[in-house]
């Protein structure tokens, strides 16, 4: 899960890692107020998307003024804020977070992420503030220095001071910087976070070490004993077909193609998404309907799936273990007619009850094109697509 | 033979009295030699009691004792999952299998801290399991398409396992141990792991190696059966078409900062002499073209 930067800020806060002063505004007079209360003579208007790159796109503008302030926040509320992470339509501003200006000396990176080979949280930081990581690692990778912190220990002052330094903290600020990576750590483990990153961390011109951003994201695992967390969740920032399904207990995502699919398992899911493609079509979605597929989830898979106008038609695949074949029949028969479907439907089904499976679908009346292995399926399906375009 | 478990082996079930426990050791236990195999249960207030004959027990440690058993199988809800695998590891099981998915990452990264050094092997969390046909099924994986042969099987995800095998008992070829190794990113035993044991295992042949984006594993189990494996691997990557960024369903499995996509996984493992399909259709019948 995902929240905002303002968000991740007093999160940080909590965790003695400092900020800019800032408060969020819903509307352009919220955000006026809050430079005023402010106060001082230079102010950032940040949009508040989940997605990066917002100033590269417009999204981050100074103001000098209040005046400037009122007009910035006009032009940057409601604006379909695009950055490489957004995708070529963007995403709507609706938030906004107005700061104090900061005076920079230095931008720095800091960020946080779990190792998969070592199994630690691992810190990465570098001097090299500011810009994309990812870009740094590739071009410069001596430049980030990473720890990858002792579950038990945590991270400690030597690590700390010793990265601190690498990254280019003058002496005199140190202690703040070690402050600063270590609360970082502590608000990452204590709120299962799966990724956390200060992009930049700035060093003022008075010394003091700001997390001058914020990006926190979570762990849904651990979201359970963070009911403070999850109400933090902005799902105008999510995709509506990926809340339904969520509702649903269904683990869905939308992509560009045309060609839903349903199937059990996220392995074989993936695998039916790339069987598509190597037979010329282009999948709609990614659809995991898991261990327990009724008839009342399939239908809510099918009504999610036809959301979309694009879709050309839908492809079944399942693998009977422990779900049985006849049961995933009866739910897509009810399913087709619950919804009227109107695009052509292939159904593979192999497994527990796969003869009892075909018998229902055949029974049904319905004009349902089964196959008996996934390449055909996909061969099917591809081929029932082109169809829908002339 | 076979890896990890066999005929032999004695399993105590973590998690026996809830629904899913209830559910897949009934199951289990109607598999080939499952009978004898599973032989008790834990749970701490329960114990004297039995699950349909098996008999309960209130820690890992006192089943073992009363038993022998040398290996667990969890399926204790996730808050309480973690803890259920430190348990097995402080019994000091041999094996642990844990079914459960959602595991926080946190608690999963403590417990495998605590198990640097002890002897106990972890599979999963949140995998199917493992099966020896026609000898020994510990997990939730569909027993009847198995069929018991010299072809070793792995992969992060359960249905695509299935499908794995599916294929190979259609076409004749047998498995000596089937194993799914999990879907979460902070887990026990690995593909690396597992080339090992079936290269070592006298009775298989060649061996299916199913991956998905995310992490790097495969490219290491590739770059280790390069120098060391004596039997012929085939593989397929799922994922070739999933966006960068999105997590597929399985937690670990998501491409980040450009790494860990199918294609990098696929080049790495031709490279290390791996025949790999792009055509989850044809796992079986690739690996029979290298027999």
């Amino acid at each position: 899960m995902k929240i905002h930067e303002y968000q991740g800020k007093e999160i940080f806060r909590k965790y003695g890692v400092p900020t800019p002063r800032g408060i969020p505004a819903f509307s352009v007079d919220e955000a006026v107020a809050a430079a005023q209360s402010l106060g001082g003579a230079v102010w950032v208007v940040k949009a508040q998307i989940h997605a990066g790159g917002r100033g590269k796109g417009g999204g981050v503008k100074v103001a000098k003024s209040i005046d400037e302030v009122r007009d910035l926040a006009g032009r940057i509320l409601g604006m379909q804020l695009v950055t490489h992470q957004t995708g070529p339509v963007g995403q709507k501003v609706r938030r906004l977070l107005i700061e104090q200006g900061a005076d920079i000396r230095k931008e720095l990176y800091v960020g946080m992420v779990v190792d998969r080979v070592t199994q630690r949280v691992c810190l990465m930081a570098s001097s090299e503030g500011g810009m994309d990581i990812e870009e740094v690692a590739a071009k410069t990778p001596e430049r980030i220095h990473k720890v990858f912190i002792d579950p038990v220990q945590g991270l400690t002052d030597a690590e700390a001071d010793d990265v601190a330094r690498r990254i280019g903290i003058p002496e005199g600020s140190i202690a703040q910087g070690r402050a600063v990576l270590q609360g970082l750590y502590r608000a990452f483990d204590a709120t299962d976070a799966s990724l956390a990153e200060i992009n930049p961390l700035i060093v003022t011109g008075d010394g003091s070490v700001v997390a001058l951003d914020a990006k926190l994201n979570f762990d849904s695992n651990g979201l359970f004993r963070h009911p403070e967390i999850v109400e933090m969740r902005d799902l105008d920032e999510e995709d509506p077909a990926e809340i339904e399904a969520s509702k649903s207990d269904l683990s869905y995502i939308s992509l560009d193609g045309d060609i839903g699919c349903l199937v059990n398992g996220a392995g074989l899911a993936m695998a039916t998404m790339d069987t598509i493609k190597l037979y010329g079509g282009e999948p709609a979605n990614f659809l995991d309907v898991g261990g327990g597929a009724t008839a009342e989830k399939v239908t809510e898979a099918f009504k999610i799936m036809l959301r979309n106008p694009g879709l050309k038609a839908i492809l079944v695949n399942i693998f009977g273990g422990i779900m049985k074949c006849d049961t995933i029949a009866e739910g897509v028969v009810a399913a087709s007619k619950a919804v009227s479907l109107s695009v052509p439907l292939v159904v593979r089904m192999k497994g527990t009850n796969e003869d009892l499976g075909r018998k229902i679908l055949a029974a049904s009346g319905l004009p349902i094109i089964t196959a008996n292995n996934m390449a055909e399926a996909a061969e099917k399906v591809v081929a029932a697509a082109k169809r829908q375009e002339h | 033979m076979s890896i990890l478990i066999n005929r032999n082996t004695r399993v105590i079930t973590q998690g026996i009295t809830g629904k899913t426990g209830q559910f897949h050791t009934r199951a289990c236990r109607d598999y080939a030699n499952g009978k004898a195999c599973f032989v008790a249960g834990v749970n701490p207030k329960k114990a004297g009691e039995d699950f349909e004959g098996i008999p309960i027990y209130a820690t890992v440690k006192d089943a073992k004792a009363a038993t022998g058993a040398t290996v667990s199988v969890i399926y204790v809800p996730p808050p309480f999952a973690a803890a259920a695998i430190d348990e097995a590891v402080d019994a000091g099981l041999d094996l642990v299998v844990c079914i459960t998915e959602g595991i926080p990452v946190r608690d999963m990264i403590r417990t495998r801290y605590r198990m640097q050094g002890r002897k106990t092997l972890l599979l999963g969390p949140n995998c199917p399991g493992v099966i020896t046909p026609e000898e020994l099924k510990i997990g939730i994986m569909p027993g009847h398409i198995h069929k018991k042969g010299r072809i070793g099987v792995m992969s992060r995800s359960g249905t695509l396992t299935y499908e794995a095998v599916g294929q190979l008992t259609e076409i004749g070829l047998g498995q000596s141990t089937a194993v799914g190794i999990g879907g979460d990113p902070v887990n026990g035993l690995k593909h690396i792991d597992f080339l090992r044991l079936f290269n070592e295992d006298p009775d298989t042949d060649a061996v299916v190696m199913i991956g998905e984006i995310g992490g790097s594993d495969e490219e290491t189990a590739a770059r280790w059966a390069k120098d060391n494996m004596k039997k012929p691997v085939v593989g397929f990557i799922a994922g070739v078409t999933a966006p960068e960024g999105k997590r597929m369903g399985h937690a670990g499995a998501i491409i980040s900062g450009g790494k860990g996509t199918a294609q990098e996984k696929l080049a790495v493992m031709e490279e290390c002499g791996i025949r790999v399909t792009r055509n989850p259709a044809e796992m079986g019948k690739l690996l029979k073209s290298v027999l």
